[in-house]
Protein backbone atom coordinates (compact mmCIF):
# COMPACT_ATOMS: atom_id res chain seq x y z
CA UNK A 1 0.00 0.00 0.00
CA UNK A 2 1.42 3.58 -0.85
CA UNK A 3 1.54 6.31 1.74
CA UNK A 4 -0.18 8.43 -0.39
CA UNK A 5 -2.47 7.87 -3.52
CA UNK A 6 -4.32 9.64 -6.28
CA UNK A 7 -6.68 8.53 -8.59
CA UNK A 8 -7.94 10.35 -11.52
CA UNK A 9 -7.41 13.25 -9.97
CA UNK A 10 -8.90 16.40 -11.74
CA UNK A 11 -9.77 20.16 -11.17
CA UNK A 12 -11.13 22.54 -13.73
CA UNK A 13 -11.43 26.22 -13.67
CA UNK A 14 -13.93 27.17 -15.36
CA UNK A 15 -13.34 25.62 -18.96
CA UNK A 16 -9.17 25.01 -17.95
CA UNK A 17 -7.64 21.73 -16.49
CA UNK A 18 -5.77 22.86 -13.87
CA UNK A 19 -5.11 19.16 -13.49
CA UNK A 20 -6.25 16.70 -15.22
CA UNK A 21 -7.03 13.51 -14.71
CA UNK A 22 -3.48 13.01 -12.89
CA UNK A 23 -2.29 9.48 -10.93
CA UNK A 24 0.18 9.79 -8.64
CA UNK A 25 1.41 7.72 -5.56
CA UNK A 26 3.91 8.31 -2.68
CA UNK A 27 5.83 5.61 -0.60
CA UNK A 28 6.89 5.91 2.60
CA UNK A 29 10.38 7.16 2.98
CA UNK A 30 10.40 8.65 -0.68
CA UNK A 31 11.31 11.76 -1.88
CA UNK A 32 9.12 12.80 -4.59
CA UNK A 33 9.86 15.35 -7.03
CA UNK A 34 7.04 17.58 -8.84
CA UNK A 35 8.16 19.77 -11.65
CA UNK A 36 6.64 21.75 -15.01
CA UNK A 37 6.14 24.59 -16.40
CA UNK A 38 4.50 27.91 -14.49
CA UNK A 39 0.68 26.63 -14.75
CA UNK A 40 1.48 23.14 -15.20
CA UNK A 41 -0.81 22.58 -11.91
CA UNK A 42 1.77 21.73 -9.09
CA UNK A 43 0.64 24.24 -6.51
CA UNK A 44 -3.08 23.12 -7.50
CA UNK A 45 -1.90 19.28 -6.89
CA UNK A 46 -0.65 20.04 -3.78
CA UNK A 47 -4.08 21.89 -3.00
CA UNK A 48 -5.84 19.52 -3.54
CA UNK A 49 -3.56 16.87 -1.64
CA UNK A 50 -3.98 19.18 1.67
CA UNK A 51 -7.78 20.23 0.73
CA UNK A 52 -7.57 23.57 -0.41
CA UNK A 53 -9.60 22.24 -2.82
CA UNK A 54 -11.47 19.12 -3.71
CA UNK A 55 -10.82 17.16 -7.01
CA UNK A 56 -13.82 16.51 -8.94
CA UNK A 57 -13.73 14.22 -9.90
CA UNK A 58 -11.01 12.23 -8.37
CA UNK A 59 -10.26 9.91 -5.32
CA UNK A 60 -7.30 10.65 -2.92
CA UNK A 61 -6.13 8.42 -0.13
CA UNK A 62 -3.72 8.24 3.00
CA UNK A 63 -2.89 4.84 4.55
CA UNK A 64 -5.40 3.42 2.74
CA UNK A 65 -7.93 6.10 3.98
CA UNK A 66 -10.12 7.88 1.62
CA UNK A 67 -9.42 11.75 2.41
CA UNK A 68 -11.10 13.21 -0.10
CA UNK A 69 -14.03 14.47 1.84
CA UNK A 70 -12.18 15.67 4.57
CA UNK A 71 -11.53 19.35 5.14
CA UNK A 72 -8.11 20.85 5.29
CA UNK A 73 -7.63 20.70 9.51
CA UNK A 74 -8.46 17.35 8.97
CA UNK A 75 -6.06 16.59 6.62
CA UNK A 76 -3.43 18.63 8.92
CA UNK A 77 -4.01 16.22 11.90
CA UNK A 78 -3.76 13.16 9.83
CA UNK A 79 0.10 13.98 9.32
CA UNK A 80 -0.48 15.72 6.18
CA UNK A 81 1.26 18.91 6.49
CA UNK A 82 2.55 21.65 3.88
CA UNK A 83 4.17 25.26 3.43
CA UNK A 84 2.90 27.95 0.50
CA UNK A 85 4.55 28.84 -2.30
CA UNK A 86 3.61 32.51 -1.10
CA UNK A 87 4.14 32.39 2.43
CA UNK A 88 1.02 32.23 4.29
CA UNK A 89 2.24 33.63 8.12
CA UNK A 90 0.48 34.85 10.97
CA UNK A 91 2.63 38.40 10.46
CA UNK A 92 1.56 39.70 14.17
CA UNK A 93 2.47 36.95 15.99
CA UNK A 94 5.74 36.06 17.38
CA UNK A 95 7.74 33.38 15.82
CA UNK A 96 7.24 31.06 18.52
CA UNK A 97 3.56 31.24 18.41
CA UNK A 98 3.32 30.85 14.65
CA UNK A 99 4.85 27.46 15.26
CA UNK A 100 3.03 26.65 18.66
CA UNK A 101 -0.47 26.88 16.29
CA UNK A 102 1.11 23.72 14.23
CA UNK A 103 1.41 22.13 17.71
CA UNK A 104 -1.16 22.62 19.55
CA UNK A 105 -3.86 21.96 16.58
CA UNK A 106 -2.17 19.90 14.11
CA UNK A 107 -1.04 16.93 15.59
CA UNK A 108 -4.57 15.33 16.23
CA UNK A 109 -3.63 14.73 20.01
CA UNK A 110 -4.10 16.83 22.95
CA UNK A 111 -1.14 19.10 23.46
CA UNK A 112 -0.68 20.94 26.56
CA UNK A 113 0.19 24.28 25.71
CA UNK A 114 3.87 23.73 27.57
CA UNK A 115 4.54 20.69 25.27
CA UNK A 116 3.21 22.43 22.35
CA UNK A 117 5.65 25.30 23.34
CA UNK A 118 9.08 22.86 23.71
CA UNK A 119 7.77 21.29 20.62
CA UNK A 120 7.89 24.75 18.41
CA UNK A 121 11.03 25.11 19.84
CA UNK A 122 12.42 21.92 18.94
CA UNK A 123 11.33 22.88 15.46
CA UNK A 124 12.64 26.27 14.97
CA UNK A 125 16.24 24.56 16.31
CA UNK A 126 15.96 22.30 13.14
CA UNK A 127 15.39 25.32 10.89
CA UNK A 128 17.94 27.69 12.52
CA UNK A 129 15.98 29.47 13.67
CA UNK A 130 15.65 29.36 17.56
CA UNK A 131 17.54 32.90 18.69
CA UNK A 132 14.73 34.62 16.70
CA UNK A 133 11.78 33.15 18.48
CA UNK A 134 10.56 35.95 20.05
CA UNK A 135 10.61 38.05 16.78
CA UNK A 136 7.10 38.99 15.09
CA UNK A 137 7.42 36.86 12.03
CA UNK A 138 6.38 39.95 9.69
CA UNK A 139 9.52 41.29 10.46
CA UNK A 140 11.44 38.40 9.06
CA UNK A 141 13.08 38.07 5.91
CA UNK A 142 11.26 36.32 3.02
CA UNK A 143 13.92 33.53 3.63
CA UNK A 144 13.29 33.10 6.92
CA UNK A 145 9.25 33.28 6.73
CA UNK A 146 9.40 30.28 4.39
CA UNK A 147 11.85 28.03 7.18
CA UNK A 148 9.34 29.31 9.50
CA UNK A 149 6.22 27.68 7.17
CA UNK A 150 8.41 24.69 7.34
CA UNK A 151 9.14 24.44 11.27
CA UNK A 152 5.13 25.28 11.64
CA UNK A 153 4.43 22.45 9.24
CA UNK A 154 7.12 20.17 11.66
CA UNK A 155 5.53 20.67 14.60
CA UNK A 156 2.25 19.17 13.52
CA UNK A 157 4.32 15.95 13.55
CA UNK A 158 3.66 15.26 9.69
CA UNK A 159 3.95 11.41 8.13
CA UNK A 160 4.10 13.48 4.99
CA UNK A 161 5.88 17.13 4.35
CA UNK A 162 4.26 19.56 1.08
CA UNK A 163 6.91 21.94 0.30
CA UNK A 164 6.01 24.11 -1.91
CA UNK A 165 9.03 25.57 -3.66
CA UNK A 166 11.02 26.16 -0.64
CA UNK A 167 14.71 27.25 -2.64
CA UNK A 168 12.99 29.82 -5.14
CA UNK A 169 14.86 33.04 -4.67
CA UNK A 170 17.79 31.38 -2.23
CA UNK A 171 20.96 31.35 -2.75
CA UNK A 172 23.74 28.49 -3.70
CA UNK A 173 24.77 28.21 -0.51
CA UNK A 174 21.06 28.27 1.31
CA UNK A 175 20.05 25.91 -1.36
CA UNK A 176 22.80 23.40 -0.33
CA UNK A 177 21.42 23.77 3.38
CA UNK A 178 18.13 23.29 2.61
CA UNK A 179 19.07 19.92 0.75
CA UNK A 180 20.89 19.33 4.13
CA UNK A 181 17.90 19.85 6.01
CA UNK A 182 15.79 17.62 3.53
CA UNK A 183 17.88 14.57 4.14
CA UNK A 184 17.60 14.68 7.83
CA UNK A 185 13.91 14.88 7.34
CA UNK A 186 13.73 11.70 5.40
CA UNK A 187 16.01 10.04 8.31
CA UNK A 188 13.21 11.09 10.60
CA UNK A 189 10.61 9.11 8.70
CA UNK A 190 9.76 12.02 7.04
CA UNK A 191 8.25 11.26 3.28
CA UNK A 192 8.38 14.45 1.30
CA UNK A 193 6.60 15.68 -2.11
CA UNK A 194 8.31 18.88 -3.55
CA UNK A 195 7.71 21.12 -5.99
CA UNK A 196 10.74 22.87 -7.41
CA UNK A 197 11.75 25.47 -9.90
CA UNK A 198 15.78 24.70 -9.31
CA UNK A 199 16.38 21.85 -11.45
CA UNK A 200 20.08 20.48 -9.28
CA UNK A 201 18.17 21.01 -6.33
CA UNK A 202 15.36 19.08 -7.30
CA UNK A 203 16.94 16.31 -9.48
CA UNK A 204 19.80 15.88 -6.74
CA UNK A 205 17.31 15.31 -3.57
CA UNK A 206 14.35 13.09 -5.49
CA UNK A 207 14.05 9.81 -5.69
CA UNK A 208 11.42 10.00 -8.18
CA UNK A 209 9.66 12.92 -10.02
CA UNK A 210 6.41 13.28 -11.76
CA UNK A 211 6.45 15.93 -14.45
CA UNK A 212 2.80 17.98 -14.95
CA UNK A 213 2.07 20.22 -17.90
CA UNK A 214 -0.87 21.63 -18.59
CA UNK A 215 -2.11 19.63 -15.92
CA UNK A 216 -1.34 16.51 -17.35
CA UNK A 217 1.11 14.04 -16.03
CA UNK A 218 3.45 13.64 -18.98
CA UNK A 219 6.58 11.56 -17.69
CA UNK A 220 7.19 10.26 -14.48
CA UNK A 221 10.35 8.19 -13.28
CA UNK A 222 14.14 8.70 -11.54
CA UNK A 223 15.61 12.02 -12.39
CA UNK A 224 17.84 10.10 -14.89
CA UNK A 225 14.94 8.77 -16.56
CA UNK A 226 13.32 12.24 -16.67
CA UNK A 227 15.93 14.51 -17.70
CA UNK A 228 16.39 11.97 -20.71
CA UNK A 229 13.07 11.99 -22.01
CA UNK A 230 12.30 13.56 -25.11
CA UNK A 231 9.11 14.63 -23.98
CA UNK A 232 10.28 16.63 -20.81
CA UNK A 233 13.03 18.14 -22.55
CA UNK A 234 10.57 19.55 -25.20
CA UNK A 235 8.47 20.95 -22.80
CA UNK A 236 10.24 21.62 -20.07
CA UNK A 237 13.92 21.53 -19.57
CA UNK A 238 13.95 22.95 -23.66
CA UNK A 239 12.61 26.34 -22.60
CA UNK A 240 15.71 26.51 -20.26
CA UNK A 241 17.81 26.12 -22.96
CA UNK A 242 16.40 28.33 -25.47
CA UNK A 243 16.04 31.26 -23.17
CA UNK B 1 -7.69 47.02 39.66
CA UNK B 2 -8.83 45.57 42.47
CA UNK B 3 -9.59 48.99 44.02
CA UNK B 4 -11.53 50.25 41.25
CA UNK B 5 -13.80 46.61 41.72
CA UNK B 6 -14.08 47.61 45.59
CA UNK B 7 -15.36 51.08 45.12
CA UNK B 8 -17.79 50.00 42.26
CA UNK B 9 -18.83 47.55 44.61
CA UNK B 10 -19.79 49.45 47.32
CA UNK B 11 -20.68 52.66 45.53
CA UNK B 12 -24.41 52.61 45.68
CA UNK B 13 -24.38 51.96 49.65
CA UNK B 14 -23.13 56.10 49.46
CA UNK B 15 -24.55 57.01 46.29
CA UNK B 16 -28.00 56.77 44.95
CA UNK B 17 -29.92 58.07 41.84
CA UNK B 18 -28.22 59.07 39.14
CA UNK B 19 -24.44 57.91 39.51
CA UNK B 20 -25.75 54.71 40.33
CA UNK B 21 -28.13 54.83 36.64
CA UNK B 22 -25.07 56.44 34.81
CA UNK B 23 -22.84 53.57 36.35
CA UNK B 24 -25.30 50.93 35.51
CA UNK B 25 -25.23 52.69 31.82
CA UNK B 26 -21.58 52.71 31.29
CA UNK B 27 -21.25 49.01 32.44
CA UNK B 28 -23.60 47.83 30.21
CA UNK B 29 -21.72 49.76 27.62
CA UNK B 30 -18.28 47.94 28.68
CA UNK B 31 -20.01 44.63 28.24
CA UNK B 32 -21.26 44.90 25.08
CA UNK B 33 -17.84 46.30 23.85
CA UNK B 34 -15.88 43.71 25.69
CA UNK B 35 -18.11 40.98 24.33
CA UNK B 36 -18.18 42.44 20.90
CA UNK B 37 -14.34 42.37 21.13
CA UNK B 38 -13.79 38.61 22.14
CA UNK B 39 -14.71 37.49 18.82
CA UNK B 40 -14.22 40.55 16.35
CA UNK B 41 -11.30 41.87 17.86
CA UNK B 42 -8.95 38.94 17.31
CA UNK B 43 -10.45 37.75 13.83
CA UNK B 44 -10.90 40.84 12.68
CA UNK B 45 -14.93 40.05 11.30
CA UNK B 46 -16.36 43.01 12.28
CA UNK B 47 -19.91 41.54 13.54
CA UNK B 48 -23.33 44.00 14.13
CA UNK B 49 -25.23 41.46 15.19
CA UNK B 50 -24.84 43.05 18.75
CA UNK B 51 -28.33 43.99 19.12
CA UNK B 52 -29.67 41.15 17.86
CA UNK B 53 -28.15 39.25 21.30
CA UNK B 54 -29.13 42.27 23.19
CA UNK B 55 -32.38 42.69 22.21
CA UNK B 56 -33.38 38.88 23.00
CA UNK B 57 -31.84 39.56 26.39
CA UNK B 58 -34.94 42.13 26.19
CA UNK B 59 -37.83 39.81 25.19
CA UNK B 60 -36.37 37.31 27.61
CA UNK B 61 -36.46 39.08 31.02
CA UNK B 62 -40.09 40.13 29.73
CA UNK B 63 -41.64 37.07 29.57
CA UNK B 64 -39.33 34.86 32.35
CA UNK B 65 -38.44 37.66 34.88
CA UNK B 66 -41.31 37.63 37.80
CA UNK B 67 -42.23 34.00 36.89
CA UNK B 68 -38.68 33.29 37.58
CA UNK B 69 -36.40 34.84 39.68
CA UNK B 70 -34.50 38.24 38.26
CA UNK B 71 -31.16 36.00 38.22
CA UNK B 72 -32.53 32.70 36.42
CA UNK B 73 -33.99 34.68 34.11
CA UNK B 74 -30.59 36.55 33.15
CA UNK B 75 -29.19 33.26 32.76
CA UNK B 76 -31.74 32.16 30.48
CA UNK B 77 -31.13 35.04 28.55
CA UNK B 78 -27.73 34.25 28.20
CA UNK B 79 -28.31 30.44 27.39
CA UNK B 80 -31.08 31.46 24.68
CA UNK B 81 -28.60 34.24 22.73
CA UNK B 82 -25.86 31.29 23.34
CA UNK B 83 -28.44 28.82 20.84
CA UNK B 84 -29.61 31.79 18.67
CA UNK B 85 -25.89 33.13 17.90
CA UNK B 86 -24.69 29.53 16.92
CA UNK B 87 -27.45 29.22 14.37
CA UNK B 88 -26.17 32.95 13.29
CA UNK B 89 -22.84 31.71 13.61
CA UNK B 90 -23.14 28.86 11.52
CA UNK B 91 -25.44 30.89 8.94
CA UNK B 92 -22.94 33.88 8.62
CA UNK B 93 -19.29 32.89 9.44
CA UNK B 94 -18.77 31.25 5.77
CA UNK B 95 -18.90 34.76 4.74
CA UNK B 96 -16.02 37.18 5.00
CA UNK B 97 -15.07 40.41 5.51
CA UNK B 98 -17.58 43.31 4.16
CA UNK B 99 -20.19 40.35 3.56
CA UNK B 100 -19.84 38.68 7.08
CA UNK B 101 -20.72 42.63 8.76
CA UNK B 102 -23.43 43.03 6.19
CA UNK B 103 -25.20 40.08 6.60
CA UNK B 104 -24.82 40.17 10.53
CA UNK B 105 -26.92 43.74 10.15
CA UNK B 106 -29.36 42.60 8.18
CA UNK B 107 -29.72 39.49 10.31
CA UNK B 108 -30.25 41.85 13.16
CA UNK B 109 -33.17 43.37 11.17
CA UNK B 110 -34.65 40.24 10.06
CA UNK B 111 -34.81 39.23 13.91
CA UNK B 112 -36.04 42.46 14.95
CA UNK B 113 -39.12 42.13 12.30
CA UNK B 114 -39.58 38.39 12.83
CA UNK B 115 -40.50 39.18 16.79
CA UNK B 116 -42.32 42.35 15.71
CA UNK B 117 -44.61 40.07 13.50
CA UNK B 118 -44.76 37.11 16.14
CA UNK B 119 -46.09 39.69 18.47
CA UNK B 120 -48.71 40.86 16.07
CA UNK B 121 -49.88 37.41 15.24
CA UNK B 122 -49.32 35.51 18.60
CA UNK B 123 -50.51 38.24 21.17
CA UNK B 124 -51.99 40.73 19.33
CA UNK B 125 -49.75 43.57 20.85
CA UNK B 126 -46.54 46.20 19.76
CA UNK B 127 -44.84 45.76 23.25
CA UNK B 128 -44.65 44.39 26.30
CA UNK B 129 -44.27 45.49 30.23
CA UNK B 130 -41.14 44.40 32.10
CA UNK B 131 -41.40 43.53 35.74
CA UNK B 132 -39.73 46.01 37.11
CA UNK B 133 -36.56 45.91 39.37
CA UNK B 134 -34.90 48.49 41.41
CA UNK B 135 -31.94 50.73 40.06
CA UNK B 136 -29.59 49.38 42.71
CA UNK B 137 -30.13 45.30 42.14
CA UNK B 138 -29.50 46.10 38.34
CA UNK B 139 -26.54 48.08 39.32
CA UNK B 140 -25.63 44.84 41.13
CA UNK B 141 -26.57 42.23 38.42
CA UNK B 142 -24.84 44.43 35.42
CA UNK B 143 -21.29 44.60 37.70
CA UNK B 144 -21.66 40.80 38.25
CA UNK B 145 -22.03 40.32 34.68
CA UNK B 146 -19.55 42.43 34.09
CA UNK B 147 -17.11 40.34 35.94
CA UNK B 148 -18.35 37.48 34.08
CA UNK B 149 -17.68 39.05 30.71
CA UNK B 150 -14.09 40.19 32.02
CA UNK B 151 -13.28 37.02 32.99
CA UNK B 152 -14.49 35.13 29.94
CA UNK B 153 -12.17 37.46 27.97
CA UNK B 154 -9.28 37.11 29.79
CA UNK B 155 -10.32 33.22 29.43
CA UNK B 156 -10.70 32.96 26.27
CA UNK B 157 -7.48 35.32 25.12
CA UNK B 158 -5.26 33.10 27.37
CA UNK B 159 -6.60 29.84 26.48
CA UNK B 160 -5.50 28.21 22.84
CA UNK B 161 -8.92 29.47 22.05
CA UNK B 162 -7.01 32.85 21.91
CA UNK B 163 -4.60 31.87 19.52
CA UNK B 164 -6.22 29.88 17.35
CA UNK B 165 -8.83 33.03 16.96
CA UNK B 166 -5.56 35.35 16.54
CA UNK B 167 -4.50 32.98 13.98
CA UNK B 168 -8.01 32.81 12.04
CA UNK B 169 -7.60 36.23 11.94
CA UNK B 170 -4.28 36.49 10.73
CA UNK B 171 -4.28 34.18 7.84
CA UNK B 172 -7.59 32.22 8.02
CA UNK B 173 -6.16 29.62 5.26
CA UNK B 174 -2.95 29.20 6.78
CA UNK B 175 -4.80 28.43 10.20
CA UNK B 176 -6.84 25.24 8.30
CA UNK B 177 -4.05 24.22 7.30
CA UNK B 178 -2.43 24.17 10.95
CA UNK B 179 -4.98 22.15 12.09
CA UNK B 180 -7.48 24.46 13.72
CA UNK B 181 -11.72 23.84 13.00
CA UNK B 182 -11.89 27.33 11.85
CA UNK B 183 -15.28 27.10 11.25
CA UNK B 184 -16.20 25.46 14.79
CA UNK B 185 -13.72 27.90 16.77
CA UNK B 186 -15.28 31.01 15.27
CA UNK B 187 -18.60 29.50 15.23
CA UNK B 188 -18.44 28.30 19.23
CA UNK B 189 -16.81 31.34 20.37
CA UNK B 190 -18.90 33.89 18.61
CA UNK B 191 -21.90 31.99 20.27
CA UNK B 192 -20.33 32.50 23.75
CA UNK B 193 -19.83 36.45 23.34
CA UNK B 194 -23.53 36.39 22.72
CA UNK B 195 -24.18 35.42 26.32
CA UNK B 196 -22.83 38.79 27.95
CA UNK B 197 -24.76 40.55 25.52
CA UNK B 198 -28.29 38.94 25.91
CA UNK B 199 -27.36 38.94 29.99
CA UNK B 200 -26.81 42.97 29.80
CA UNK B 201 -30.14 43.37 27.72
CA UNK B 202 -32.02 41.52 30.38
CA UNK B 203 -30.92 43.40 32.96
CA UNK B 204 -30.99 46.89 31.43
CA UNK B 205 -35.15 45.83 30.54
CA UNK B 206 -35.92 45.70 33.50
CA UNK B 207 -35.77 49.62 34.01
CA UNK B 208 -37.80 49.87 31.03
CA UNK B 209 -40.76 48.85 32.38
CA UNK B 210 -41.94 48.82 28.65
CA UNK B 211 -40.67 47.50 25.40
CA UNK B 212 -40.91 47.06 22.07
CA UNK B 213 -38.88 45.59 19.37
CA UNK B 214 -38.00 49.12 17.73
CA UNK B 215 -36.52 49.83 21.48
CA UNK B 216 -34.62 46.34 22.16
CA UNK B 217 -33.29 45.82 18.95
CA UNK B 218 -32.57 49.62 18.38
CA UNK B 219 -29.12 49.62 16.12
CA UNK B 220 -27.38 51.61 17.91
CA UNK B 221 -26.30 48.56 20.48
CA UNK B 222 -25.09 47.18 17.14
CA UNK B 223 -22.87 50.50 16.11
CA UNK B 224 -21.81 51.57 19.25
CA UNK B 225 -19.60 48.62 20.67
CA UNK B 226 -17.43 48.80 17.42
CA UNK B 227 -16.85 52.57 17.50
CA UNK B 228 -16.03 52.62 21.42
CA UNK B 229 -13.99 49.80 20.87
CA UNK B 230 -12.07 51.92 18.11
CA UNK B 231 -12.19 54.78 20.99
CA UNK B 232 -10.46 53.00 23.71
CA UNK B 233 -7.82 50.89 21.12
CA UNK B 234 -7.79 47.13 20.68
CA UNK B 235 -4.79 45.74 21.78
CA UNK B 236 -5.70 44.67 25.10
CA UNK B 237 -8.96 44.54 27.20
CA UNK B 238 -8.63 47.60 29.32
CA UNK B 239 -8.93 49.09 25.54
CA UNK B 240 -12.97 48.54 25.02
CA UNK B 241 -13.64 48.99 28.73
CA UNK B 242 -12.09 52.81 29.00
CA UNK B 243 -13.77 53.58 25.56
CA UNK B 244 -17.06 52.11 26.51
CA UNK B 245 -16.30 54.66 29.83
CA UNK B 246 -15.38 57.82 28.49
CA UNK B 247 -17.94 57.44 25.41
CA UNK B 248 -21.00 56.88 27.90
CA UNK B 249 -19.93 59.83 29.90
CA UNK B 250 -19.42 62.01 27.28
CA UNK B 251 -22.52 61.42 25.16
CA UNK B 252 -24.71 61.92 28.82
CA UNK B 253 -22.48 65.22 29.46
CA UNK B 254 -23.40 66.12 25.91
CA UNK B 255 -26.60 65.03 25.68
CA UNK B 256 -27.70 67.27 28.96
CA UNK B 257 -25.48 69.93 28.47
CA UNK B 258 -25.92 70.86 24.92
CA UNK B 259 -29.09 68.61 23.96
CA UNK B 260 -29.37 70.38 20.60
CA UNK B 261 -25.67 70.13 19.36
CA UNK B 262 -25.47 66.67 21.01
CA UNK B 263 -24.91 64.52 17.85
CA UNK B 264 -23.01 67.26 15.96
CA UNK B 265 -20.60 67.13 18.68
CA UNK B 266 -20.43 63.96 19.24
CA UNK B 267 -19.24 63.12 15.74
CA UNK B 268 -16.63 65.46 15.46
CA UNK B 269 -15.21 64.10 18.30
CA UNK B 270 -15.34 60.72 17.22
CA UNK B 271 -13.90 61.78 13.79
CA UNK B 272 -11.06 63.61 15.66
CA UNK B 273 -10.76 60.40 17.52
CA UNK B 274 -10.06 58.30 14.71
CA UNK B 275 -7.98 61.04 13.00
CA UNK B 276 -5.24 61.32 16.26
CA UNK B 277 -5.72 58.40 18.16
CA UNK B 278 -5.48 55.26 15.48
CA UNK B 279 -4.37 52.97 18.39
CA UNK B 280 -7.75 54.62 20.49
CA UNK B 281 -7.17 56.06 24.46
CA UNK B 282 -4.84 53.29 25.36
CA UNK B 283 -2.43 53.38 22.39
CA UNK B 284 -2.30 57.26 22.82
CA UNK B 285 -1.31 56.49 26.41
CA UNK B 286 1.12 53.91 25.45
CA UNK B 287 2.48 56.81 23.00
CA UNK B 288 2.96 59.28 25.47
CA UNK B 289 4.26 57.07 28.08
CA UNK B 290 6.90 55.79 25.98
CA UNK B 291 7.70 59.39 24.86
CA UNK B 292 7.89 60.62 28.50
CA UNK B 293 9.96 58.22 29.61
CA UNK B 294 12.10 58.18 26.43
CA UNK B 295 12.93 62.09 26.99
CA UNK B 296 13.60 61.11 30.45
CA UNK B 297 16.02 58.90 29.57
CA UNK B 298 17.63 60.66 27.03
CA UNK B 299 17.73 63.86 29.33
CA UNK B 300 19.64 61.18 31.87
CA UNK B 301 22.01 60.31 29.23
CA UNK B 302 22.35 63.74 28.25
CA UNK B 303 23.31 65.01 31.58
CA UNK B 304 25.90 62.48 32.41
CA UNK B 305 27.52 63.13 28.66
CA UNK B 306 28.03 66.82 29.10
CA UNK B 307 30.89 66.41 31.99
CA UNK B 308 32.58 64.40 29.90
Amino acid sequence: MHLLEGEGVTRHFGGLAAVSDVDFYVDQGEILGLIGPNGAGKTTLFNLISAALKPKPGKITFNGRDITPLPAYQICRLGIARTFQTVKIFPHVPVVRNVMVGALFGTGRRTSSAEARKKAEEALEFVDMLTLKNTVAGDLTLAQQKRLEVARALASDPKLLLLDELMAGLTKPEVTEALGDIAELRSRGITIIMIEHVMQAIMAASDRIIVLDYGKKIAEGTPAEVAANPKVIEVYLGEECDA
Amino acid sequence: MLVVFVVLALLPQYNHGYTVTLLTDILRYAILTLAWMIFSGPTNYMSLATAAFYGIGFYIAAIANGPVPFAVAIIIAGLVSFVVALLVGALTLRLRGVYFCIFTFALTLLIQNVVLEVERVVTHTRGRFVEAETTEVAYYAMFIVAIFTIAMAVLIRRSRYGLALQSIGEHEEAAAHSGINVVRTKVLVFAASAMPMAMAGAIIATQRTYIDPGIAFSLQSSFLPVLMALFGGMSNLVGPIIGAAVFTYIGELLLTEFPDLYMLIFGVVLILAILFMPNGIVGLAQTVWTKIRGSRRSAAEGGRRAPA
